[in-house]
């Protein structure tokens, strides 16, 4: 039966992952083929063979690893204190009007202006340890979560809210059983997107001030001219990146898993 | 007496009105205010150099940037202007071509599946790690930091167009089919504006990291530039004028997200409209 119903539909039913594979071969012969045909300086841009040599050299020595683990630890740490702070502050400002008032110009004053513009203040004021990297990384990521858990704590049901009060729910039930659940999906964007430019802070912490981690082997790879292990730390970011997206997501889902919107995604 | 009455709570109205007014500008002025009082007092006897009184940091602020022979030498056309060019170039081209990619592969599932890992691949890479890369390429000079900025603004506009083509209503599409629009009809009348409030969201993330972007290009390695600036009054110590110039950074970043809400605002003002009926107002 489902045999039939394949031979009939034919060659669209081939799985979309076999595309996505071919798609990445085929960038990589192209990154193959670009630099041994001469169409580009080797010295700018070699093989991706001698990238991937390169990597696997890197990864053989210790060093590689403690760098590794320094950028996914800053990382971590940077992002736990956003998400603790944004949600913290998030479902007080949410629920607070008058606070939220108050703070509101405050906050739209402060969202925009770059991380970056505080780099030279944290050299100065916190030297160019791992705790410069932090500042940078904790103040990018936290509007994120704020924005978001804000956004979702005015998100509630309107009659829910009404019979938590008519039932007069205490504050701490109130926050547990009505706030939490109604802002969660939102915490969970604001987490992700969090996560992803908390990612591009550590890493632009260490590519400047710090010296550490990734960032940091690469800075000391441009130094030296090594241009093969620069691809390769750059590849490293990439995956370390497409992990943190698939990590974020994977996360988003297990604690949404009774939420309306993953639901219809699991069935679909 | 009637009149009267009226006129009275006509006058109570407007003073309820005006109570108003005034409530809601002492709020958004009172934490503001707060805030650089406390700065302004709390470091006015400052001797710590690093934190200089912030009268010192006022004070320098207009000689720092304005300051000079003439205007054409001053800082701010030296350095601030160039670094205002170079996101405003790197970002029309992001948008340019995440647009016009994220609509071919938006429109076509096969693509979409064969290209996905790589864009995937892509947009994962903390942009920052890129300018090294594109100072082998393209030296030090403006091509690099203008390419830089625009590959790295040009994925969440790419993914988001993506999202949105996708997203579109089939029987608005199929409408679209049946009146026989042209391929450029389609396009200026249904892709674009269905996909907008998607790609607004992407161009809002991509503002964000070109700021980021071009900042560090210039710290990294640059002649001018207002990062470029920063560094300089960073390794010179001359404080107050770093703390300038940290400000100005700041303020240059609230101005862009003034100018992108007017702009958005503009363009999306139908969905706005649009999702207001759709919930039911009046």
């Amino acid at each position: 039966m489902t045999l039939g119903l394949r031979a009939r539909t034919g060659v669209s039913d081939t799985p979309g992952w076999v595309f996505g594979v071919a798609g990445l071969l085929v960038f990589a012969v192209i990154l193959e083929l670009v630099p041994r045909l001469g169409m580009v300086d080797a010295r700018y841009l070699p093989p991706v063979s001698d990238m991937l040599g390169s990597l696997a050299r890197i990864a053989a020595g210790g060093g590689f690893w403690v760098g590794l683990g320094e950028t996914v630890l800053t990382w971590g740490i940077g992002l736990g204190i956003a998400l603790i702070a944004g949600v913290g502050c998030g479902v007080l400002l949410g629920m607070v009007p008058w606070l939220r008032e108050f703070t509101a110009s405050t906050i739209e004053f402060l969202r925009p202006v770059p991380s970056v513009a505080l780099i030279p203040v944290a050299v100065l004021l916190l030297g160019t340890g791992m705790m410069s990297t932090l500042l940078l990384v904790v103040y990018a990521s936290f509007w994120q979560v704020l924005m978001q858990v804000m956004a979702g704590v005015q998100n509630l049901d309107p009659v829910a809210a009404d019979t938590a009060r008519s039932y007069r729910f205490r504050t701490v039930t109130r926050v547990r059983t009505l706030i939490w659940p109604t802002t969660l999906p939102f915490a969970m964007t604001g987490m992700r997107l969090a996560a992803s430019v908390a990612l591009i802070l550590t890493v632009t912490g260490e590519l400047l001030i710090s010296g550490d981690g990734i960032g940091g082997a690469l800075a000391l790879a441009r130094e030296s001219g090594a241009v093969a292990p620069m691809y390769a730390y750059v590849i490293v970011a990439g995956v370390l990146g497409v992990l943190v997206n698939l990590l974020a997501r994977l996360i988003e889902q297990r604690t949404l898993s009774w939420h309306p919107s993953i639901r219809s995604e699991v069935n679909a | 007496m009637t009149t009267s009455a009226l006129r009275t709570i006509a006058a109570r109205g407007r003073a309820h009105r005006g109570r108003g007014m005034l409530r809601r500008t002492l709020l958004v002025l009172a934490l503001p205010i707060l805030l650089i009082g406390l700065w302004w007092f709390g470091s006015a006897n400052s001797t710590n150099y690093l934190n200089p009184p912030l009268a010192t940091i006022v004070s320098e602020f207009w000689p720092t940037w304005f300051g000079g022979d003439s205007l054409g030498q001053s800082r701010f056309v030296q350095d601030v202007i160039p670094s205002f060019l170079r996101i405003v170039a790197g970002y029309a081209i992001a948008l340019v071509i995440g647009i016009a990619v994220g609509v071919l592969i938006g429109a076509s599932k096969r693509l979409r599946s064969t290209l996905e890992p790589v864009i995937e691949f892509f947009r994962s890479i903390p942009p920052p790690v890129l300018v090294p890369i594109f100072m082998l390429f393209m030296g030090i000079g403006d091509g690099m930091k203008i390419a830089v900025i625009a590959l790295g603004c040009v994925w969440p506009i790419l993914l988001n167009t993506v999202e949105g083509v996708r997203g579109l209503d089939p029987v608005l599409r199929d409408t679209a089919r049946s009146y026989r629009f042209t391929p450029v009809g389609t396009l200026r009348r249904l892709i674009l504006p269905g996909a907008s409030p998607h790609i607004v969201t992407g161009a809002r993330q991509a503002l964000s990291i070109g700021i980021i972007l071009m900042v560090i290009s210039e710290m990294f390695a640059a002649q001018d530039g207002l990062g470029f600036s920063i560094v300089q009054f960073q390794r010179s110590f001359a404080i107050p004028q770093m703390w300038g110039g940290v400000i100005l950074l700041g303020v240059l970043g609230v101005a862009f997200a003034l100018v992108f809400r007017v702009v958005s605002g503009a363009i999306l003002k139908w969905y706005y409209g649009y999702l207001h009926t759709q919930r039911g107002g009046a």
